[in-house]
């Protein structure tokens, strides 16, 4: 089976993770735009974050044939520092239409302050704007109220819900975005957000229509193989198996397939790892290692 | 002047090859005079109205790329690259300062393919002069696709980049295992300090147990020294054909009494190197898996 993660942080994550979750059959990922587990203090490591997402993460993943793509936006946290979000939304604009940017993310409702009210809101007007995604974070605390005013927000500068992806949902938010149409994705993370077995009583209660999940793993201790590890577990209890397909891979492409930057094909024809193209100082391959090349088979040299 | 007719030579083949619509676009920012941001915007929207493919241009056209500039050779071009470099030629600016500047604000924020494209461009681009320190800076990427197109057939480091700066060029390449002989002007700019380089590293990874591309001893052969004989020897006893004509050609190209000493005692040689085998061609086998 083929799987996207449609939501990981593989900045924070080692080459280990690549090589597993490439053996477990994930194609392709999409990296959101986030918070680095501190905030940060100037504009400049913003944009050096946004270039590193679009260029050297993006090559990173390419190492281990598998697909990155990313999301571009200010997270709700460092959304509190209004000085440096003036001038992280004049950034923006730069990021946002570059190759592999399939929406703009995770941006949404933390705290749910004033100030992140009003950066939520002009990103909506940016995504409007470049008719792209958005994905939606909603808050760990107060989360069924914040998930709600994300939706109305939205609604309110005139977003299509077919075009926002409600992320982290829980059995107390899944009924609220799925009645309103939008996507809801499903963090599958240790002790904080859904386990496994409950995503399988879920998309056993609703069907898979509008749902698919995610890992979110980062800089704590998560699963970067969450994906396929639920879709083994679905499978074990006795889901169909094109229920799986869609929650754990066709719902993600649909979803982020509408910004025009990720389709089927990208991975469909470009399967082959060729890790001869190698690069020195922060080479994956030291000197010495064998490269790890798979020769597409119908390719005599 | 050069830029306009680089200019001619692009949109001449882009038309015969985009669809009218994706023409019109193009003409359309070619016409019109952008503001700054427009013209940000243009460059990174290109692909969207123009697509990516390869541009696959006739043996013909490339001739014609090598007499408009000598090394200018986009043999793996796409249209996306074509489009955006004319957009490049075009760029609002008044003083070469001006451009630099522009040129800065789309390295920093460029993509993967951006950065290729800009890289690639550099030999066509107006002051190029003004470019050296962003070529050097781009041969000390991480990326292979971006180190591929400054380095790789393309004329700008032979033409323009420091002494030091080309040996480090030429260092990354052996050291990331690229492909030596498609490098611009690679057997005029040798030098005895490269040389000496490629022999130290040559002994670090024998020392290792490890291999490196027999295109180096390319760069090492008009620099031969007595000390470097037991290097050929080695070269001589190994059991890849390649090290062996590489040995072989290396002791042919040079003049010293015990180079003739060793091509004396290894009559066999001669029938290593025949027509066929020239750097060129060692270089074009080393890398196949």
């Amino acid at each position: 089976m083929f799987f996207i993660d449609p939501h990981v942080h593989m900045t924070s994550r080692t080459t280990d993770d690549y090589e597993a979750m490439r053996r477990a059959g994930v194609v392709a990922v999409i990296e959101p735009a986030f918070w680095m587990g501190q905030p940060r203090t100037q504009v400049g490591t913003f944009h050096d974050y946004y270039s590193h997402l679009i260029g050297f993460e993006r090559f990173r993943a390419s190492q281990f044939g598998i697909k990155h793509y990313c999301t571009i936006g200010l997270n709700s946290k460092e959304a509190n520092n209004e000085a440096l979000a003036e001038e992280v939304m004049e950034l923006l604009p730069l990021f946002v239409c570059k190759e592999g940017v399939v929406g703009i993310g995770e941006i949404g409702y933390d705290d749910q302050t004033a100030a992140e009210d009003k950066y939520y809101r002009l990103q909506l007007e940016l995504t409007r704007e470049v008719n792209l995604p958005v994905q939606i974070h909603t808050p760990h605390r107060d989360k069924k109220k914040g998930t709600l005013r994300s939706m109305e927000v939205a609604l309110e500068h005139g977003l299509d819900p077919a075009m926002v992806i409600v992320d982290h949902n829980n059995e107390e938010t899944v009924q609220d975005v799925l009645e309103r149409g939008f996507w809801a994705a499903f963090t599958i993370y240790p002790h904080t957000k859904m386990g496994n077995e409950r995503m399988t009583e879920i998309v056993k209660h609703y069907g898979p229509e509008r749902i698919f999940i995610n890992s979110a793993a980062d800089w704590g201790i998560s699963d970067p193989l969450a994906v396929p590890k639920t879709a083994q577990l679905m499978l074990e209890r006795g889901i169909p198996a094109e229920t799986v397909r869609l929650v754990t891979y066709q719902n993600a492409l649909a979803a982020f397939s509408q910004s025009g930057q990720m389709q089927e094909s990208d991975w469909l024809t470009d399967r082959q790892i060729d890790q001869s193209l190698r690069y020195s100082g922060n080479s994956i391959l030291r000197g010495g290692q064998t490269p790890k090349i798979e020769a597409d088979p119908t390719i005599i040299r | 002047m050069p830029l306009e007719a680089y200019q001619t030579y692009l949109l001449t083949f882009l038309t015969a090859r985009l669809p009218d619509a994706a023409l019109a676009w193009l003409k359309n920012q070619l016409d019109s005079e952008a503001s700054d941001k427009e013209f940000y915007l243009a460059f990174s929207v290109a692909p969207r109205f123009v697509g990516k493919a390869s541009l696959n241009l006739s043996a013909e056209e490339l001739e014609q790329a090598r007499q408009l500039r000598p090394g200018f050779h986009p043999r793996h071009w796409t249209v996306d690259q074509a489009v955006r470099t004319l957009l490049l030629l075009r760029a609002p600016h008044q003083t070469p300062t001006d451009y630099t500047a522009l040129l800065n604000r789309l390295f920093t924020a460029a993509d993967l393919s951006e950065l290729t494209t800009l890289y690639a461009a550099l030999p066509l681009l107006p002051y190029p002069e003004t470019h050296m320190k962003r070529a050097a800076e781009g041969v000390r990427t991480t990326m292979t696709q971006v180190f591929d197109a400054i380095a790789l057939n393309n004329p700008y480091p032979h033409d323009y980049l420091p002494t030091e700066a080309w040996n480090q060029m030429i260092l990354k390449a052996v050291f990331n295992v690229r492909p030596l002989h498609q490098i611009y002007g690679l057997d005029q700019r040798h030098n005895a300090a490269l040389a000496q380089m490629l022999v130290d590293y040559a002994h670090e990874r024998w020392a290792a147990g490890r291999t490196l591309s027999p295109e180096v001893w390319r760069l090492v052969s008009p620099h031969l020294t007595v000390n470097n004989i037991p290097d050929i020897q080695r070269l001589l006893l190994s059991s890849n054909t390649l090290e062996n004509q590489a040995a072989a050609l290396t002791l042919v190209e040079s003049d010293l009494p015990m180079a003739r000493e060793l091509l004396s005692q290894h009559p066999e040689i001669k029938t290593t190197i025949t027509e066929a085998c020239t750097w060129q061609s060692i270089g074009e086998k080393a890398y196949a898996s």
